[in-house]
């Protein structure tokens, strides 16, 4: 399995108070990875230093071969292929939803106009979300907006897709429209690392989970044997806590 | 048995308390209306000071008296809650009501019935009370065009009707032309309308004779001035409050220091200095117009307050639409002009438009250096020695001009507003 992912002692303080200690962590291809641990615990701070929306000040990441510093150039070239999806959405309200998932197509890899439209059309097919696309983000349920993040994200035919607790902020009856979603890309082959709370995704998808706890990873293992036999103590607090 | 206590109207006997309460606060507005109008007093067997306070004595019972909450009478519930839920505001209403109805007959009479307007010179006033709209007519030419000759005031209205057919492009552009629409309006038609302006109204080619600018002046001055004024401070405030933003410690730091000096000084310092300080500090050959050195100053000082106001609706954006916009691979540039700026652009219309309205009613600070827009020519008008004594009429007719334009310019923004609304 090639790495398409490499941090290499990842270190990142906000101020005085250090938020990654020492992170080490390999993802290969098409692996799905989710991340879980306690509020505060980092997690969020990891996946974004992946496409370096947080600066790390210490230690290699090494995405798609490329390695993340101040001199790299063209980040928005590495961005471009790591998809993201966000806790709030953060879809662009003052564009339609088709006009959200062309956007940067468009612009950003300059496909034809034509072309983006139809290549959205099929990802808003892929989410179950195309009668929208010609609705405003404000005028969607929470979930049909976090599909429809998701269908903007995959647009850009990204290699990665990072997920920063993609379920957090929707109502109970709207987080498994989103899940399905979510599955459904896990299945089609894509390299996911998803922050999530939602245990039954991990259990359902996930092929290694990892625990993070005061900004260090404190166990990493393979899905089953996470939730079977967790060997550290914190995680085995933390499993009796969300379980 | 019907139970009328005047201080606590009750809903059963509703009708009856609406009854005697319209009628007394009929009465009471009746009686100030026939004083007003009529000079008549229906009331002044009564000593003077119940006479005096008689229609707002009726009043307030008449409103005490339908006082009730859900009366079950539409009018009557709206009127309680918008003017009469209780003692001290049904008293403003009624107040404002009779002021209203005795200042409505002198000033109609000053403004309408007395005044005249069919005169051509400044006998025709002498003889008249009201208000002298000959002056204004005669004088019509001069707030209007200045002191520019009067054989070519044609070139300023097919300058400004031409200009004014080349700003509706937008509305006849289909397709694909829509996408050029945006570097039309920012770049092309600043041009055209420079253009348009110097060679037509400024002549001194094409066999049209060169006016110079001092004689510029009234209405089409003002235009001239706001319409430069407003067209060159957006960019330059949008570029200043991106530059304000910036992580670059150099930018940001003359983008403050721009700002907060250009805040810090007034205007008619500004205006006084570009007409009369910034010649000394060029060559002795070099020569920049006067219209020129004013549009500028006005532009970089209305700069620092677009730039403060848009900078506002930066700061109102979330983090998570900066996010999003880079984790989809867009750089600096991309992320402003399709994601940043429209979204705070729209935020700060009401701000905006507040901004240019002060731009358009600080041109006749120009007068400073001297250069006569509309009030400059009224200024000049109300101290000719032959026409003194109608200033009232000038300011009036200013006054006028001056809203209409900027209530035009906020019925505008408001629709704009509701154009680029898209949260619901």
């Amino acid at each position: 399995m090639t790495t398409i992912i490499q941090m290499k002692d990842v270190n990142k303080w906000f101020g005085d108070f250090q938020v990654l200690k020492d992170i080490n962590l390999e993802v290969g291809e098409k692996q799905k990875i989710v991340v879980c641990g306690p509020s505060g615990s980092g997690k969020s701070t990891l996946i974004r230093c992946i496409n370096r929306l947080e600066e790390h000040q210490k230690g290699q990441i090494i995405v798609d071969g490329n390695e993340l510093s101040e001199k790299t150039k063209d980040i928005e070239k590495i961005r471009a292929e790591v998809g993201m999806v966000f806790q709030q959405f953060n879809l662009f309200p003052h564009l339609s939803i088709l006009d959200n998932c062309t956007l940067a197509p468009i612009w950003v890899k300059k496909t034809p106009k034509k072309k983006a439209e139809e290549l959205a059309m099929k990802q808003l097919e892929q989410v179950q979300i195309a009668d929208q696309a010609a609705k405003f983000p404000g005028q969607l349920s929470g979930g049909q907006q976090q599909r429809a993040a998701l269908a903007r994200a995959l647009c850009m035919e990204p290699k990665i897709m990072l997920f920063d607790e993609p379920t957090s902020a929707l109502d109970p009856e709207m987080i498994k429209e989103v899940l399905d979603a979510m599955v459904n890309l896990a299945k089609a082959g894509m390299t996911m690392i998803v922050v999530t709370h939602e245990m039954g995704f991990a259990k359902e998808v996930a092929d290694e989970v990892v625990f993070m706890d005061e900004g260090m990873i404190v166990e990493r293992a393979k899905t089953k044997d996470f939730f079977a036999n967790p060997k550290n103590e914190r995680t085995k607090l933390f499993l009796s806590q969300i379980l | 048995m019907i139970n009328i206590n005047i201080l606590k109207p009750n809903r059963d006997n509703f009708k009856v308390y609406l009854y005697i309460g319209a009628l007394l606060i009929f009465l009471s507005i009746f009686d100030v209306f026939l004083r007003s109008f009529f000079n008549l007093n229906f009331a002044s067997f009564l000593p003077d000071f119940v006479n005096f306070l008689l229609p707002l004595l009726l009043g307030l019972a008449g409103l005490q008296m339908i006082r009730l909450e859900y009366s079950g009478v539409k009018t009557v519930d709206i009127i309680n809650k918008s003017v009469n839920n209780n003692i001290f505001n049904a008293g403003l209403t009624l107040l404002i009501i009779f002021i209203t109805l005795l200042a409505l007959p002198p000033s109609l009479n000053w403004m309408i019935f007395d005044a005249n307007i069919s005169g051509d010179s400044k006998e025709a006033c002498s003889s008249i009370e009201g208000a002298c709209w000959t002056y204004i007519k005669i004088w019509f030419r001069r707030f209007m065009y200045g002191m520019y000759p009067n054989e070519f005031h044609w070139r300023i209205n097919l300058a400004f009707i031409i200009l004014i057919s080349f700003a509706f492009v937008g509305f006849f552009a289909k397709g694909k032309y829509k996408n050029y629409l945006t570097f039309y309006y920012a770049i092309a038609y600043p041009i055209i309308a420079f253009l348009i302006i110097y060679f037509l109204i400024s002549g001194g080619s094409f066999g049209l004779e060169w006016v110079e600018t001092n004689a510029w002046g009234g209405l089409s001055l003002t235009f001239i001035v706001s319409f430069f004024g407003l067209i060159f401070c957006f960019p330059l405030g949008m570029i200043l409050a991106l530059g304000r933003r910036s992580e670059l410690p150099v930018i940001r730091y003359i983008s403050i220091g721009y700002i907060e000096f250009w805040r810090g000084v007034p205007l008619i310092t500004v205006l006084f200095m570009s007409s009369v300080m910034f010649p000394m500090f060029l060559p002795a050959d070099a020569f920049v117009d006067k219209l020129v050195r004013v549009i500028v100053a006005i532009i970089l000082f209305e700069a620092a307050y677009v730039a403060e106001v848009i900078r506002g609706g930066l700061q109102a954006l979330p983090r998570g639409q900066y996010d999003a916009a880079k984790s989809l691979g867009m750089g600096y540039w991309k992320m402003q002009i399709f994601v940043i700026l429209p979204q705070a652009l729209k935020l700060v219309i009401p701000g905006i438009a507040n901004t240019f309205l002060a731009l358009v009613k600080d041109t006749p600070l120009i007068f400073v250096v001297g250069l006569s827009e509309v009030v400059g020519m009224l200024q000049m008008a109300k101290t000719n020695p032959k026409w003194l004594g109608y200033a009232m009429e000038g300011y009036i007719f200013a006054s006028i001009l001056f809203w209409v334009i900027c209530y035009a310019m906020s019925r505008y923004s408001q629709h704009l507003e509701l154009k680029y609304k898209t949260d619901r």
